[in-house]
């Protein structure tokens, strides 16, 4: 695969995921390249949201839940129980499916992050979360109303307020796990248009049941079905030209 | 259309009038209880409730005076045993809800909450004055408030736990999604979404344990006179009303309406502020 080619950011390594007794991923190998968009598509429940949140070890929170195999990240086995789990967190910045806005003020949303690891005066702070806010097409729209609480903008505002969050801390890697599916088509086009602009500077990892925002944003796309990776390539090779029949009859709406 | 008048529709619609009927019948029952009660608590204690309640302490029989000695007795002993029974209860509780996921000690620490959440107050007043003022020999306001803090305890143990289990888990992973250790996401996120919540059940325990009297009974038992000595033993309105209703005085018998009415105008209010301040909404940060 051409991706092998490129600067892996993040590689698996037959990784296998358990719910409990649930074989949730089976073997999965793939790498993710740095500074490019990667796409995970498939039906509900094949094991897109598990996978991601593999990359940042989300399931700890949770007991029962467990992972084998390695995940390399620049090059460092980060299931290794031994690597701390905040810094790694830190390092990878993720955005869920619903909005989750802290119970504070919007300004505090996006600092909250940056004072976790680094300690900065006022003024530098100030121009942080100006930043992060432009960077997330939401400036202009909160400049005025930064001590209103986060849950008093809307849902696509609230998004765009998490991505902002997310990447206020400066992580090497973005994890978005369908941060479109509740947004109307105008705030799904502004966020499209961001992970565009942000692929410069981070590795972007997106889950989607859009198949055109899949091809429209992505680099790569990885096909999964059933906990297995079934077919992994460049986003135009697997919407035109794909290896696998079932990608085929995914990708063209026979099934799924 | 013909199948208005169908049987099956027709007993619905009976069983529905029935229901109705007699949910009404009920709520009439309790709410008249609840405006008699009122009724001759205001009735009775409204023209005893003057200045002198406030400025002067309760008198010997026979003599007029108020309630002041008793009134800042309980303040006293309601503020302290909520200032002790509040930091633990909130940290056993957070302990329950974020902490003690696996493990027996959490499952173990929730039964003995309940028992203690369902224990009788004389239980807990008996219990104080056996480890506390008779050990130490005489009745205070600190056993006092220890048996209040412990009637509180367990409530703010078990509202804290069902406040924070109400914050959805993915506020949580949103936290800790950017590198925030566990305690930071507790104490900077999670209690800020459950602060309504919080606060309402510590209002509500407040308001419990104004009232309570067996627990005063055993431990601070009483005091004729002013006294700000939680070392010593200590008045209570509580404690005043059931000693003063009891007497044969009549000035007594009007003091003791007039703390009713008291205790009962501070426990209202709390209840009206636990509402206020759970309204949710976005004006509610
Ligand atoms: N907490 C859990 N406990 C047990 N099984 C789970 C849990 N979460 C997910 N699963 C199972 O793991 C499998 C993969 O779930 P996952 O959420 O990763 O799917 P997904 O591809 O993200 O689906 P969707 O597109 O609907 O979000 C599913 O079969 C699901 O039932
Ligand atoms: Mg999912």
């Amino acid at each position: 695969m051409s991706t092998q080619t490129l600067t892996p950011k993040l590689s698996t390594h037959d990784l296998n995921f358990y719910y409990g007794k649930f074989h949730a991923l089976k073997n999965i190998s793939l790498s993710i390249p740095s500074g490019k968009v990667t796409a995970f598509i498939g039906p509900s429940g094949c094991g897109k949201s598990t996978l991601l949140r593999t990359f940042n070890r989300m399931y700890e929170l949770y007991p029962k839940l467990r992972a084998e195999g390695e995940i390399h990240l620049d090059g460092q086995n980060i299931l290794d129980p031994s690597q701390d789990l905040n810094l790694l967190r830190a390092r990878i910045g993720m955005v869920f499916q619903k909005p989750t806005p802290f119970p504070m003020s919007i300004y505090d949303n996006v600092a909250y992050g940056i004072k976790l690891y680094e300690r900065l005066p006022k003024f530098e702070m100030d121009q942080r979360v100006e930043w992060a806010l432009k960077k997330a097409a939401l400036w202009n729209e909160v400049k005025d109303k930064l001590n209103q609480n986060g849950a008093s903008l809307s849902g696509g505002q609230q998004q765009r307020l998490c991505i902002a969050r997310g990447i206020a801390v400066k992580p090497d890697v973005l994890l978005l796990d369908e941060p479109c599916s509740a947004l109307d088509p105008i705030s799904t086009a502004r966020i499209e248009e961001l992970i565009n602009e942000l692929k410069s500077d981070y590795t972007i990892v997106i889950v989607t049941h859009n198949m055109q925002q899949a091809a429209r944003v992505s680099d790569y796309t990885a096909y999964m079905y059933l906990g297995e990776l079934i077919e992994y390539g460049d986003t135009d090779k697997i919407f035109t030209n794909p290896t696998r029949k079932e990608t085929e009859d995914y990708i063209t709406g026979k099934f799924g | 259309m013909s199948n208005f008048n169908n049987r099956r529709y027709m007993g619905r619609r009976l069983t529905n009038a029935f229901t109705i009927g007699l949910s009404v019948v009920t709520v009439v029952f309790a709410l008249t209880f609840l405006v008699w009660i009122l009724w001759t608590l205001f009735s009775n204690g409204l023209s005893y409730l003057s200045m002198d309640v406030f400025t002067k302490n309760t008198p010997p029989p026979g003599n007029s005076g108020g309630l002041l000695n008793a009134i800042t007795g309980s303040l006293y002993m309601v503020t302290v045993a909520t200032l002790i029974g509040t930091p633990i209860g909130i940290m056993a509780g957070t302990y329950l809800a974020e902490f003690g996921k696996d493990g027996w000690l959490a499952p173990a620490t929730r039964f003995i909450n309940d028992i203690l959440l369902s224990a009788p107050s004389i239980v807990i007043g008996l219990f104080v004055y056996e480890v506390a003022v008779h050990r130490i020999g005489h009745f205070s306001g600190w056993a006092g408030a220890i048996a209040l803090s412990l009637i509180v305890l367990p409530v703010v143990v078990r509202t804290t736990e069902n406040m924070l289990q109400l914050v959805p888990s993915n506020l949580r992973e949103a936290a800790s999604a950017l590198g925030s250790p566990q305690w930071k996401v507790v104490t900077m996120v999670v209690y800020r979404a459950a602060r309504a919540g919080m606060l309402t059940g510590l209002l509500l325990a407040v308001a419990r344990i104004s009232g309570e009297t067996a627990p005063l009974l055993f431990t601070a038992l009483n005091n004729q006179f002013f006294s700000a000595d939680l070392n010593g033993p200590m008045a209570s309105l509580a404690v005043v009303i059931f000693q003063f209703a009891m007497s044969p005085y009549e000035d007594w018998q009007h003091l003791a309406w007039a703390g009713a009415l008291l205790i009962t105008l501070f426990v209202l209010g709390l209840n009206i502020l636990a509402r206020f301040v759970f309204r949710p909404g976005p004006a509610s940060n």
